[in-house]
């Protein structure tokens, strides 16, 4: 997976999750719980939603690399 | 017209799921409910046959309008009663002649074999005088009921000699208030004995039974006596079913267009603000709150939770929140003076541990839905439960008894950084529990100092019903429960 298809993967997910966040008010590094206001269960689902998309496991200890879009895309391109 | 809360005056009809001939069982859905909060499943109180749809889609109408008229299924199957539209609805035959009965003697009632199918309400006022014309009821009792605006003769007692008791009539006001029926009697109404076939024939002539004098025993209406009321020249009754809708009056002003469903967000947001404005500004000038508070050591909890997560899917991992939940719930149901209601100026213990959960909405404002028996689900289930209470009501698909019947509720603003929460009880609920966010901070631990995930538990209670003493329990409950998470 490219960079900008993990990145575009993510906006995808979290446009499910939370249908009223601004994209435009996302940044590489704004944090996606706390800047988009995301609760652990909208969170629990931005990355249920990754791990169908993509078919990879995605574990507790792997959360904190979800935490911006950048660190996110990294996470999911990496792999 | 359910009230959905106890911040709720009115509702508009958004939709409704069943028609006239439909069968309908108790706590299935038949009409989407709007309020100032949210679009509202609302659910049949009863089990038995849709005869009419009074308030039709569009019109706003206070709460206690009647909504629909459903004929209750007999409790024996096949003991009198085919499907369909029930007898008594139809146009007696003659209807102006007043029915030489008189008073119906020890709960007679007219036309009608013995025993009788169960018919609407009222059922049991036959049951009571007949049984036990004679049964002393204490003075206390009697004075309760009163307060609760119960009927005496409505009551079936469980006393010796079948004598209603205290359990009896809080049993019954409970269940009133649950019902908050699609027909609730009017206050004034309820405190006058009428039979149950002049309540019917006052429903299908229009006669308000506060106006009618009773001349049965102990001032009870009869059918005679509603009939006599009616003036001269109106006693043609309602020829079809359909006719009743003209019973209710409907403000001209209060009915909205069709498209009551498209209220604006901006309406919305205002209408719900000033709702919760109502509800929170009455709890403050109610209740006398006390406040405890208490740090948890999370690490038992987070280990065990994080030790759990690692062999299951995304979808079956469980949060944080979850544990505290159960905790809660747990921790509840051995805190009897937390969980109930303050009504008429006493607690009134609930039975089950419905938590409420504060959930907060996107556009601003938020919904406060039961997760019914919490104590008694799994955890796997209460996290599914969750989720799905969180998604439904963001998407305005909660149902009208999920908003209605918490016990005990508890907000968590975790998520959103704070560390504490000291929250504004939900009347006529009598405790609030508040969870901040999980933070590591210092600890002492066994004489050192050490980094510990912790969490500020508070609790917010009604010092009417309960003593700081009691919430210092309950902390310490959930403390220690918080520190046991295998067995939650």
């Amino acid at each position: 997976m490219t960079p900008d298809q993990a990145r575009h993967l993510i906006e995808e997910a979290l446009a499910q999750v939370a249908p009223d966040v601004d994209m435009a008010d996302l940044t590489p590094d704004t944090d996606l719980r706390d800047g988009l206001g995301l609760d652990s269960l909208d969170f629990l689902r931005f990355v249920e939603i990754l791990s169908e998309q993509t078919g990879r496991q995605i574990a507790e200890d792997d959360y904190p690399q979800l935490a911006t879009l950048a660190s996110a895309a990294k996470f999911l391109a990496g792999g | 017209m359910p009230a959905l809360g106890a911040d709720m005056d009115e509702g508009t009809v958004l939709e409704w799921l069943v028609k006239p001939g439909d069968k309908v069982h108790k706590g299935d859905v038949i009409a989407v409910i709007d309020t100032s909060k949210s679009a509202i499943d609302v659910e049949s109180f009863f089990t038995g046959t849709v005869e009419t749809l009074v308030t039709g889609v569009g019109q706003t109408v206070p709460v206690g309008t009647v909504l629909a008229t459903i004929a209750e299924a007999p409790a024996q199957p096949g003991v009198l009663r085919p499907a369909g539209p029930p007898a008594e609805l139809k146009v007696p035959e003659r209807p102006a002649a007043p029915q030489p009965t008189g008073p119906p003697a020890e709960g007679k009632i007219p036309e009608r074999p013995r025993p009788a199918a169960p018919r609407k309400r009222g059922k049991k006022i036959m049951a009571a005088e007949q049984a036990h014309p004679a049964v002393t009821i204490s003075p206390l009792i009697r004075k309760r009921a009163h307060e609760l605006g119960l009927d005496l003769a409505m009551l079936a007692g469980s006393g010796p000699g079948g004598a209603v008791t205290r359990a009896d009539v809080e049993r019954a006001a409970a269940e009133r208030r649950r019902e908050v029926a699609l027909k609730p009697p009017s206050p004034t109404v309820s405190r006058i004995r009428v039979t149950p076939l002049a309540r019917r024939v006052a429903a299908e002539l229009g006669v308000d039974l506060a106006g009618v004098t009773g001349t049965g025993p102990g001032g009870a209406i009869s059918e005679a006596d509603v009939r006599c009321a009616v003036p001269a020249g109106e006693t043609t009754p309602a020829r079809e079913a359909a006719s009743v809708s003209e019973v209710v009056p409907v403000p001209e002003a209060a009915q909205r267009p069709a498209a009551a469903g498209a209220r604006s967000g901006a309406e919305r947001a205002l209408s719900m603000r000033q709702a919760i404005g109502r509800l929170m500004a009455r709890s403050k000038r109610e209740i006398p709150h006390y406040y405890v508070s208490n740090t948890v050591d999370m690490t038992r909890s987070l280990d065990w939770m994080h030790e759990r997560n690692r062999k299951l899917e995304v979808s079956e991992r469980l949060v944080p929140a979850v544990l505290l939940l159960k905790a809660a719930a747990l921790a509840a149901r051995k805190a009897p003076d937390l969980n109930g209601y303050w009504l008429d100026d006493q607690f009134s213990p609930a039975g089950a541990v419905h938590l409420g959960l504060v959930i907060s909405l996107r556009g601003g404002g938020l919904l406060t839905p039961a997760i019914h028996d919490a104590a008694d689900l799994r955890l796997a289930e209460l996290m599914s439960r969750m989720r799905d209470l969180v998604t439904r009501a963001r998407a305005g698909r909660l149902r009208g008894s999920e908003l209605t019947d918490a016990t005990i509720t508890v907000t968590n603003l975790g998520d959103q950084g704070v560390e504490s929460v000291f929250g504004v009880i939900y009347p006529p609920q009598v405790a609030l529990i508040g969870f901040g966010k999980i933070t590591e901070r210092p600890v002492a631990v066994g004489g050192l100092i050490g980094v510990r995930p912790v969490v500020v538990t508070t609790l917010s209670a009604d010092h009417r019903a309960s003593d700081a003493m009691t919430g210092a329990r309950y902390l310490a409950e959930l403390s220690d429960l918080l520190h046991r998470p295998e067995e939650l």
